[in-house]
């Protein structure tokens, strides 16, 4: 066992509560100084079934699993069966006693210490933490403050129920305390702090995994004064959030493809009325309903080409949480900017895994203005001029704004005119080669490692895994994190040098190779993996190594 | 309120009731500011209306502009947002959007210009087209019976259910007033001949009769609701059939915002670590 670089793997039944008691042991870890990545495994049930998390714990940054597990908490004996032949020959085994029977390994009387106590049985994974406190070497007191944090209602009977499993163990381990605590986050909340920070004021939403935790995070936080509504159905979603937004107000949607296949022709009438707009899609595996809790990146293309018509809408796929928090920002800022829908893409190995966050970048998102009419002659929504960009105004105020997804003439009348016509696109073609310049301008693509023959090019949550066994091999890393416009520019010069272009995607069709092929960059070789699980570091490896 | 004209040149048919309706609005803002209120429409002649009028607007998509205007009376609820929406956009692309909205008693005025028919398509049927009709599509008849759009709206708690007529360009106008200043959703059907499709001027003159202003249970505005059933029989009444006190979804919604607050994203990162 690495002593600075642990996996632990807790499963049980849905309904018992293994996601909560990973969390929580995650972040044991995360007090003691460690970064975390937690994959959350879970079937589209209510309960039974099998789920499991797993945590990674290590001193530095990895955001990606091991193979192999070093602690396996088997909540049910499910567990053992679907993940004992992935434990470390040093591993550890720690199991529900009143459920499982093995005989290595350490069993806690979980069900039946809570019995005695008079609890009720979602305490069981209490008993569970006292036990794994102890055989990890960790202080009551430690444990007993992160409880109190993190259970709100019967903390005494808890407590009491920990302390006594707790009591019951024996010291096994010693974890080292490394360093201070980070905030735990997942990648929908780190996107939707983004978009606070970016001055969002309206979330509305249809649930839809894996996007729901947008919208139960963003209805729970109370502080940032945003109004959230849950609507009857996508379409309604975007459509009143497009009227939000002609008011002046901070608006985002988000869902998962098919939700965003029912917003599209929205999209469009977001590009033609010219109406700021953020739209998040995390994926899962499709088509049509898929597999609803995996992950998957099959709507790259689709959504590179959402909505009817000629348009170009800025695409974004963050990489890891930190990215999601200042991309989404981002995304909120250039959809003011450009009056245009964003699309924030990604998918549910990001949207609802945990990682360490990074406060350092909050400095990087704050709320930009957007270019208001400055009432020096009349106001004209759709004004012509040179870059595309007609000054915003809104409704209630001292100026007609009318605003149409009809072609229209400049003040919003709607036109057939074939003069009119041309001069409304063409002002919207000058307003995405302004979009364009933008990308060009930042950095929009991430590039590690140095000088190699071979690249890998990834998007999204696959930058976690990629840039990990990348680094281990020596190998140069692209990750676009604009898909739309892209940045060509930057990746040719990414690439530079390099004469094998390998892309890893998560997907069937090979999706990316196809959007770098329209950008004039050859893929040497694909590696795909479309089972709706995450690749881990070690046959990745050995695919890489293949080729 | 100022002239209300654009530079827009009326495509309307000649002698179509839609011309009454746009007399008809335009008398009935002159009892508001012209800047509280947005206009709304969807996709249709009807929806033609909102180029006529000088007044903040959102031309929207097809069955859609009623959730666009719960969204710009979400964003804005000190606007007064007036939807225009044909049959077809209300009843049949939309239908899902008009239920709900009436639901949740959303702040909207919709103004349902009821031509019995997608007139802009030239001529198909909707959801209010009387049984039997031959339309381009359905060359042997209509085989489905039409839906009460008023009834619909009653069983959808709408706060707010009238029907008025477009050649009653006063009583219309007074409808539209009293909708405006209902708080939460209300819902006119305005009976609106389509002279190129379906010419009824002449069995609307025959049928209407205006009824009394009252405070009604759900269930007298069910009987007078009932009484016409979009068939070639029954008189049909106009007026208001229901109206109801409740809060808006608008106004309780945006009671808990508070305007230019400063938001804390360090404070609320305290609760993950
Ligand atoms: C999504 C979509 N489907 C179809 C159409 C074509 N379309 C334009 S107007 C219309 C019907 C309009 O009928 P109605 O809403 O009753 O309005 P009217 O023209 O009768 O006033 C249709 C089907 C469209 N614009 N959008
Ligand atoms: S087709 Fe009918 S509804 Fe449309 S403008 Fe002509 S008369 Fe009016």
């Amino acid at each position: 066992m690495n002593k600075k670089d642990f996996s632990i793997l807790i499963g049980g039944a849905a309904g018992q509560g293994s996601r909560k008691a990973g969390l929580i042991i995650a972040k044991i870890f995360s007090s003691l100084g460690y970064k975390i990545y937690i994959y959350d495994d879970y079937q589209s049930l209510i309960r039974g079934g099998h789920s499991f998390s797993l945590i990674r714990a290590s001193e530095k940054e990895n955001n990606c699993s091991k193979k192999k597990i070093d602690i396996l908490l088997a909540l049910d004996e499910k567990t053992i069966q679907e993940h004992l032949k992935d434990l470390n020959e040093d591993g550890l085994i720690i199991f529900n006693q009143d459920k499982v029977k093995e005989e290595k390994g350490i069993g806690i009387a979980i069900e039946s210490t809570v019995k005695e106590l008079g609890g009720i049985p979602i305490m069981a994974n209490t008993a569970l933490l006292g036990g794994f406190a102890k055989i990890i070497g960790l202080d009551f007191d430690f444990l007993k403050n992160i409880l109190e944090k993190e259970i709100s209602k019967g903390i005494e009977k808890n407590l009491e129920i920990a302390k006594k499993a707790y009591d019951l163990e024996e010291a096994k381990l010693k974890i080292e305390d490394i360093g201070d605590s980070t905030p735990l986050l997942t990648g929908n909340e780190a996107l939707s702090l983004g978009v606070v920070a970016a001055g969002l004021e309206m979330y509305i939403a249809y649930p839809m995994t894996p996007a729901t935790g947008i919208l139960h995070y963003l209805a729970g936080l109370k502080d940032c004064n945003v109004l959230v509504s849950q609507l009857e159905n996508e379409i309604a979603v975007i459509n009143a959030a497009i009227g939000a937004a002609y008011t002046g107000k901070r608006t985002m949607v988000g869902t998962s493809g098919g939700g965003f296949a029912l917003m599209t022709e929205a999209i469009s009438l977001a590009a033609m009325s010219e109406t700021p707009i953020v739209i998040v899609n995390s994926q899962r595996p499709g088509p049509a309903t898929g597999v609803p809790t995996y992950s998957g990146q099959g709507d790259l293309l689709f959504t590179l080409n959402s909505g009817h018509g000629d348009l170009v809408r800025f695409v974004i796929a963050p990489g890891d949480v930190n990215e999601m928090f200042v991309w989404s920002g981002k995304a909120m800022n250039l959809a003011w900017k450009y009056q245009t829908p964003v699309i924030l893409l990604t998918e549910k190995d990001l949207s609802e895994a945990t990682f360490s966050f990074d406060k350092k970048v909050l400095s990087e998102v704050k709320k930009e203005e957007a270019l208001m009419w400055d009432k020096n002659k009349e106001y004209q929504r759709y004004e012509l001029t040179e870059n595309g960009i007609s000054p915003l105004f809104f409704p209630g105020n001292d100026a007609i704004v009318k605003s149409t997804s009809y072609e229209h003439d400049e003040y919003g009348i709607s036109t057939e005119d074939e003069e009119m016509i041309k001069k409304m696109q063409d002002k919207r073609l000058r307003k995405f080669e302004s979009m364009k310049k933008e990308i060009d301008n930042i950095e929009a693509i991430n590039v590690y490692g140095d000088n190699s023959e071979t690249a890998v090019v990834c998007v999204g949550s696959l930058k976690g895994i990629v840039k990990s066994v990348c680094e281990k091999l020596g190998i140069k890393m692209i990750q676009p994190i604009v898909l739309e416009p892209f940045p060509q520019k930057q990746a040719l010069e990414a690439l530079k040098g390099v004469n094998k272009v390998i892309c890893i995607e998560a997907n069937a069709l090979g999706q990316l190779s196809k959007v770098l092929a329209q950008n004039n960059i050859k893929v040497y070789k694909s590696i795909l993996k479309y089972d709706g699980r995450p690749f881990n570091e070690e046959d990745l490896k050995d695919q890489l190594k293949n080729i | 309120m100022e002239n209300l004209q654009t530079k827009a040149i009326n495509t309307w048919c000649p002698g179509c009731g839609n011309f009454g309706v746009l007399a008809a609005f335009k008398k009935a803002m002159e009892s508001y500011n012209k800047e509280d209120v947005v206009i709304v429409s969807d996709i249709g002649c009807s929806s033609k209306i909102i180029d006529y009028l000088n007044l903040s607007s959102f031309d929207s998509l097809h069955g859609r502009s009623i959730s666009t205007a719960s969204g710009i009376k979400l964003g804005n609820p000190n606007l007064k947002v007036i939807a225009f929406i044909g049959d077809g956009g209300a009843l049949n692309e939309g239908i899902s959007h008009l239920i709900h909205l009436a639901k949740r008693n959303s702040d909207i005025t919709v103004l349902m210009h009821d031509n019995r028919l997608f007139a802009l398509t030239t001529g198909q049927f909707t959801a209010v087209s009387p049984k039997g009709l031959k339309t381009r599509s359905t060359p042997e008849g209509l085989v489905e019976d039409p839906l009460n759009p008023l009834e619909l709206m009653l069983d959808s708690n709408a706060t707010f259910i009238a029907r008025s007529y477009s050649s009653k360009i006063d009583h219309l106008a007074l409808i539209i007033k009293k909708a405006i200043d209902h708080e939460g959703f209300s819902f006119i059907e305005v009976l609106q001949p389509c002279i190129s499709f379906m010419d009824n001027f002449k069995f609307y003159n025959e049928k209407i009769y205006e009824i009394e202003e009252e405070k009604r249970t759900k269930q007298q505005a069910r009987k007078l609701i009932e009484e016409w059933k979009y068939a070639e029989v029954g008189n049909i009444p106009l007026g208001v059939f229901y109206s109801e006190v409740k809060d808006s979804y608008e106004k309780i919604m945006n009671r808990e915002i508070i305007k230019d607050k400063a938001v804390n994203i360090e404070k609320c990162l305290e609760a993950h670590l």
